[in-house]
């Protein structure tokens, strides 16, 4: 093996046929040669060294597939050679494995990804999609109520620990908590975001979605809730506006992806609840693709978050700027998903994955 | 030939392997065997690619920090901070990205393996009941299924693992009920691939894959290497040849592929006890390769007249 890496191998031809006895190993001997050129373009393959196979030969893989899988069932019916079984099988395997393998690499589903594939899963959820922002809608307006009802809620919903943003505290300590600090330490920030709280909840949202969705709901009522109480809390104390454009700069595109996560988990949750006249597994399976999909987009969203709360919202003082930016990233996502064609299906796989 | 505590682990194994033996069907109709990877291969294949993952951030990080000496080297402070800020995140942003890119560009290459999978020998193929609906391109591996088992294994393994081992030593939150949610949830899906019959993880459960067996296997020599001239000096009968079955036929052929003379010496014996034949020795290879070539071509011959016969109990 060490040897041949790399020189090319050529195949010995075969012993003398008609010395053979039995019949079977003169259909082997008849038959090698092919065997052996398929292995040396499956190798090859999957070497991915596809500028060295000759066109000829590329040409001829369906066919050398074919035969060699035929020679699978011809030998299993007439021949007893184990080894020449053993060998066909796990050929046959690697040859399919090549002929009928994944058709994009990573790269080239990138492109297809960011250029169409990814809005295109997003509006096929459009129905997990309304019922996810009722639900955080409602979970938001609960907490905002529940806060309004009796303060100590605020502390069982936010915690104590929120930087100086309690029930009790003056507009000016609230307002102060708003502001950038001094050292703008966009790293920390930005390290702590990513891996904070949100994408948590996202990732959760998503797996938890196994379980018929039901947690994938409680979860974006229970953070929702947090936000409807600090936004009670901001309210009263007449800094709705600053709040809402400070939460904005990266709450639009943060926020924007718990949705999507939440969509996508509830998505598999009803896939496996209603399934049907699939099976639950495959129904699991194909909604569990077209939601991977759009959670791969979301862990896009989230560095693209942490950017913004890390950098933007340091640098950013003012609420109209810090607004505006948030407007700006609403809106672009919100064409990006709506407009973007579907990309067409190159191979006919995303359609029939649908 | 062996002890029979050897005897019987290999007879385990052996049913283990056969439990773990699945058929696929390929669109041209054939059935091939797979054999679905071991659970120790694929904790094995996880640990080598986390730390293959590992190293290489080490080496890059180091790298950097090499880099990063020979910047704080000028007395441009001021702006040092900042770059080294900007390398920080781009690491950062390249750290959080290296763990699906690595994974999702080695499953989705020619070989549908990480080289820790490739190691152990497996690889990650469609299931194909999970085609389901469109049974024409099941058993096509899709580059959304790489992705959806992929990011299932951050949710399956690497979020509790990170948040235990945030709590083990950075002790800050010792929430004790958290901790073991955590711990809960890590062990659930853990044990996850232990309780179903296709070692089945989280993820391959959502995205219908499976991590099979991959083997590659050299075409072996002719078995009767001997010429016909020397094996015409035995002659068998349909009495003696009508013994033994396929499987024997099987045994037979790997104790002559291994050619080890104590084997042989005793297979041989055990034969000529069998079918009432006096051997002389030294002669063993040369009267198993006539009588393997002998029983193979009468076992062949039923098989053409649709006569099978399993081993010597049938």
């Amino acid at each position: 093996m060490a040897l041949n890496l790399f020189t090319p191998r050529t195949i010995d031809p075969p012993a003398a046929i008609e010395a053979a006895t039995l019949r079977s190993d003169r259909f082997r001997l008849e038959r090698e040669t092919d065997w052996q050129r398929l292995e040396l373009i499956v190798e090859a393959l999957e070497k991915n060294r596809t500028r060295r196979i000759s066109d000829e030969d590329l040409l001829e893989l369906p066919v050398l597939y074919r035969k060699a899988a035929s020679s699978l069932a011809v030998a299993r019916e007439t021949s007893l050679d184990a080894a020449t079984l053993a060998y066909l099988e796990s050929l046959v395997r690697r040859a399919w494995f090549q002929v009928y393998g994944p058709r994009t690499g990573l790269f080239a589903w990138l492109r297809s990804f960011l250029g169409g594939g990814w809005s295109a899963s997003v509006r096929d959820l459009w129905l997990d999609i309304c019922i996810a922002l009722a639900v955080m809608v409602a979970g938001t307006v609960v907490g905002w109520l529940l806060v309004a009802g009796d303060q100590d809620w605020y502390y069982r919903l936010v915690g104590e620990s929120a930087a100086g943003r309690a029930p009790g505290a003056s507009k000016a300590e609230l307002a102060a908590s708003l502001e950038p600090t001094d050292s703008a330490e966009g790293l920390t920030f930005f390290a702590a975001s990513l891996f904070s709280n949100n994408s948590g909840v996202c990732i959760l949202a998503f797996a938890l979605g196994f379980c018929f969705g039901v947690p994938t709901l409680l979860l974006l009522v229970y953070n929702m809730t947090m936000l409807g109480a600090m936004l009670w809390l901001f309210n009263d104390a007449g800094l709705t506006w600053e709040f809402a454009a400070w939460l904005s700069v990266h709450g639009t595109t943060e926020l924007f992806a718990i949705l999507l996560s939440g969509a996508a988990g509830l998505h598999i949750g009803r896939a496996m609840a209603f399934p049907g006249a699939r099976s639950i597994m495959s129904a699991a399976a194909a909604s569990g693709r077209r939601s991977a999909q759009v959670m791969a987009g979301c862990v896009i969203m989230l560095v693209i978050a942490g950017l913004l709360e890390g950098y933007a919202r340091q640098l950013v003082p003012s609420a109209e700027g810090r607004a505006t930016i948030g407007g700006v990233m609403l809106v672009g996502w919100l064409a990006y998903f709506i407009l973007t064609p579907r990309p067409r299906a190159a191979d006919g796989d995303a359609g029939a994955a649908r | 030939m062996s002890t029979p505590t050897a005897r019987r682990t290999s007879a385990s194994l052996l049913q283990s392997q056969q439990r773990r033996q699945r058929e696929l069907i390929t669109p041209e109709g054939l059935a091939l065997p797979v054999t679905i990877a071991g659970r120790g291969a694929r904790m094995g294949a996880l640990l080598l690619d986390l730390l293959i993952l590992f190293l290489s951030a080490l080496a890059l990080f180091l790298l950097l920090l090499g880099l990063g000496i020979g910047l704080l080297g000028d007395n441009f402070e001021q702006t040092n901070s900042m770059a080294v800020e900007l390398v920080g995140v781009a690491m950062l942003i390249l750290l959080w990205f290296s763990r699906y890119g690595y994974f999702l560009y080695f499953e989705l290459g020619p070989r549908g393996a990480t080289p820790g999978k490739r190691a152990m020998g497996i690889r990650v193929a469609a299931r194909p009941a999970a085609g389901g609906a469109n049974g024409a391109s099941g058993g096509r591996l899709t580059a959304e299924a790489v992705i959806a088992r992929n990011l299932l294994r951050d949710i399956e393994v690497f979020l509790p693992v990170t948040y235990l081992l945030g709590m083990l030593f950075g002790g800050a939150q010792a929430d004790g009920v958290m901790g073991w949610a955590a711990f809960v949830w890590l062990m659930v899906f853990l044990c996850f691939p232990l309780f179903n019959k296709d070692r089945l993880r989280g993820g391959d459960l959502i995205a219908g894959t499976w991590v099979v067996e991959a083997p590659r296997v050299k075409l072996a020599q002719v078995m009767p290497a001997t010429s016909k001239v020397q094996r015409e000096d035995y002659r068998f009968g349909d009495a003696e040849l009508s013994i033994y079955g396929e499987h024997e036929l099987k045994v037979l052929e790997s104790v002559l592929r291994q050619n080890n003379p104590e084997a042989m010496r005793e297979v041989t014996q055990a034969i000529c006890r069998k079918i009432g034949w006096t051997g002389g020795g030294g002669h063993e290879r040369a009267f198993l390769e006539a009588f393997y070539a002998a029983l193979r071509a009468h076992l062949e011959r039923g098989m053409r007249f649709g006569k099978r016969k399993a081993d010597k109990h049938s």
